[in-house]
């Protein structure tokens, strides 16, 4: 994205926030949306926590190889680079595979068969009605599932760790619970809500300014998740950095 | 009563529309003719504001309408009804609340009351009972039918309608047309009809534009139409062997 791309990403942005139309329509475009994203993911993300948490347990467990580093510190170290990055980081690029090329193909679609022409004759705002309750949507329920994704990250090294004996339940569950500091919680809702901006408004901004035809949507999805998949480690790097 | 003056656009280095004039007047059926490719679709679209000409203006009762920002547009676009080339139906929803959708966003209006006007809608292009299908469950025709229940849905002052009968029957187009006719008659509308077809020129031009090489090369009635001598006009109106004989008999 060059800077007359951010441009144009920052004004129609702009005409998304415009105030509604009629609200009843919106909230329920909100509702819709929030369906599609937070429970027609649920499914994914929970089978990838589980799996990275699990992973995670063994391959701490594997690191540490000295007798004198006691076997609980593989439940706080899993327990917190799953809250501070692997949950909110991993999620988001996975959803902005789903989420984000679904969104650029709906709208871009829209935009070449001309129906966002037909919403604009109308007199309705367009990026209003259909960016908005996409963005309003992201960014309430990713935080929701980075949450979920967090909670099954640490219940998969549960898991892995006492089924390939690298810990002891009771190891684990003091790892886990010693030393917490909440502010990680703090950091992490804030890199998701972040994410879930970039997930839902970048592949908007790639789907509505499509010109051309079937083989232009699908570039510009292809588009959409990579810039999306740069943005989010961009902003991971500088969320982290102003947070810790 | 919509009038353009002097509309230009080009695409690139594609000069579309060279400086095209007109007034269309309400209560008449309007008709801009021309061959394929001669820039109909684009001086609607520029006419509608989604193409901006790069010189010209467009009244709408008077009101410029090309200087105006997004929210002043809005005011003349409620009263804007337009049926695309292509339908550009939401495919995501059904006959039905396509149809119900402007009066959705724009009317207070209680669901039975607009169910109502879905009906008398669907009735007015023949497709009683279609409500439930997707756009995806219709044939083009159909689709185009479609468009046009929308368009007419918030009862516009303006109606726009691109090819309405390309791709339908003959019987069908007819009652397109005669639709068409009716409800600019009937509401007062300012109607303009985008067409090739000539069965449409004859039975419902009152006025007609002729746009040929982004020049506005001719205009008139369907009664001058069949007595000009232009040469260009005649090759594009009487292309046809049945339209050259029926010309004959005249
Ligand atoms: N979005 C666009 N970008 C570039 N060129 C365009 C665009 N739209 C139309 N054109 C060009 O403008 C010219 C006129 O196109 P237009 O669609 O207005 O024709 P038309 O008279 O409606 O034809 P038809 O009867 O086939 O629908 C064509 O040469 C076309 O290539
Ligand atoms: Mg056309």
């Amino acid at each position: 994205m060059n800077f007359t791309n951010f441009g144009k990403y920052i004004l129609l942005l702009k005409a998304a926030f415009r105030r509604p139309e009629k609200m009843k329509i919106y909230l329920k475009a909100i509702f819709q949306e929030m369906d599609f994203i937070g429970r027609g993911s649920l499914g994914l993300i929970s089978i990838i926590s589980t799996f990275i948490g699990a992973v995670m347990t063994l391959q701490i467990a594997f690191q540490l190889v000295s007798d004198l580093i006691p076997k609980t510190i593989i439940g706080s170290v899993n327990r917190d680079s799953s809250i501070l990055e692997l949950s909110p980081t991993i999620s988001a690029i996975v959803l902005a595979g789903k989420i984000g090329s679904a969104i650029s193909s709906e709208i871009g679609t829209m935009r070449v068969t001309e129906q966002i022409d037909a919403l604009e004759i109308m007199g309705i705002n367009a990026p209003g009605y259909l960016i908005l309750p996409k963005i309003l949507a992201g960014i309430t329920m990713v935080p929701v599932l980075v949450i979920i994704s967090m909670f099954l990250s640490i219940t998969g090294g549960y898991i892995g760790g006492t089924l390939s004996g690298a810990v002891t339940a009771a190891e684990y569950m003091q790892g886990i619970t010693t030393d917490f500091n909440p502010y990680t919680i703090t950091v992490a809702l804030v890199k998701a809500f972040v994410f879930g901006f970039i997930i839902t408004s970048v592949p908007a901004y790639e789907g509505f300014y499509v010109k051309g035809g079937a083989l232009e949507v699908a570039q510009a999805s292809t588009r959409a998740v990579v810039i999306s998949c740069i943005s989010i480690l961009a902003c991971d790097y500088i969320v982290t950095q102003l947070l810790l | 009563m919509i009038e353009i003056k002097d509309i230009h656009k080009s695409f690139g280095d594609n000069e579309v529309l060279k400086g095209i004039s007109g007034k269309f007047q309400e209560g008449v059926t309007n008709l801009i003719i021309g061959g394929s490719g001669s820039g109909k679709t684009t001086l609607l679209k520029c006419m509608i504001g989604l193409h901006h000409p790069e010189q010209g203006h467009v009244y709408y009762d008077g009101r410029e309408f090309t200087q105006l920002n997004f929210e002043e547009r809005i005011e003349i676009r409620k009263e804007i009804g337009m049926l695309f080339q292509g339908s550009a139906l939401f495919d995501s929803m059904t006959v039905e609340e396509n149809i119900m959708f402007p009066l959705n966003m724009f009317t207070d209006q209680a669901r039975s009351e607009k169910l109502d006007r879905v009906n008398f809608c669907l009735e007015r292009v023949n497709l009683e009972g279609k409500n439930a299908l997707y756009p995806a469950e219709l044939s083009g025709g159909m689709k185009k039918r479609v468009g046009i229940a929308r368009a007419i849905a918030m009862n516009p002052k303006y109606l726009f309608c691109d090819e309405p009968n390309s791709g339908l029957d003959p019987k069908t187009s007819i009652v397109i047309d005669e639709l068409i006719k009716e409800i600019t008659e009937e509401y007062n509308t300012t109607t303009i009809v985008v067409t090739h077809d000539m069965n449409s020129v004859m039975g419902i031009g009152d006025y007609i534009i002729f746009l040929h090489e982004g020049k506005k090369f001719w205009e008139g009635s369907n009664k001058e139409i069949a007595k000009t001598d232009i040469q260009e006009l005649n090759d594009f109106v009487f292309a046809s062997r049945f339209m050259k004989a029926a010309k004959d008999k005249l």
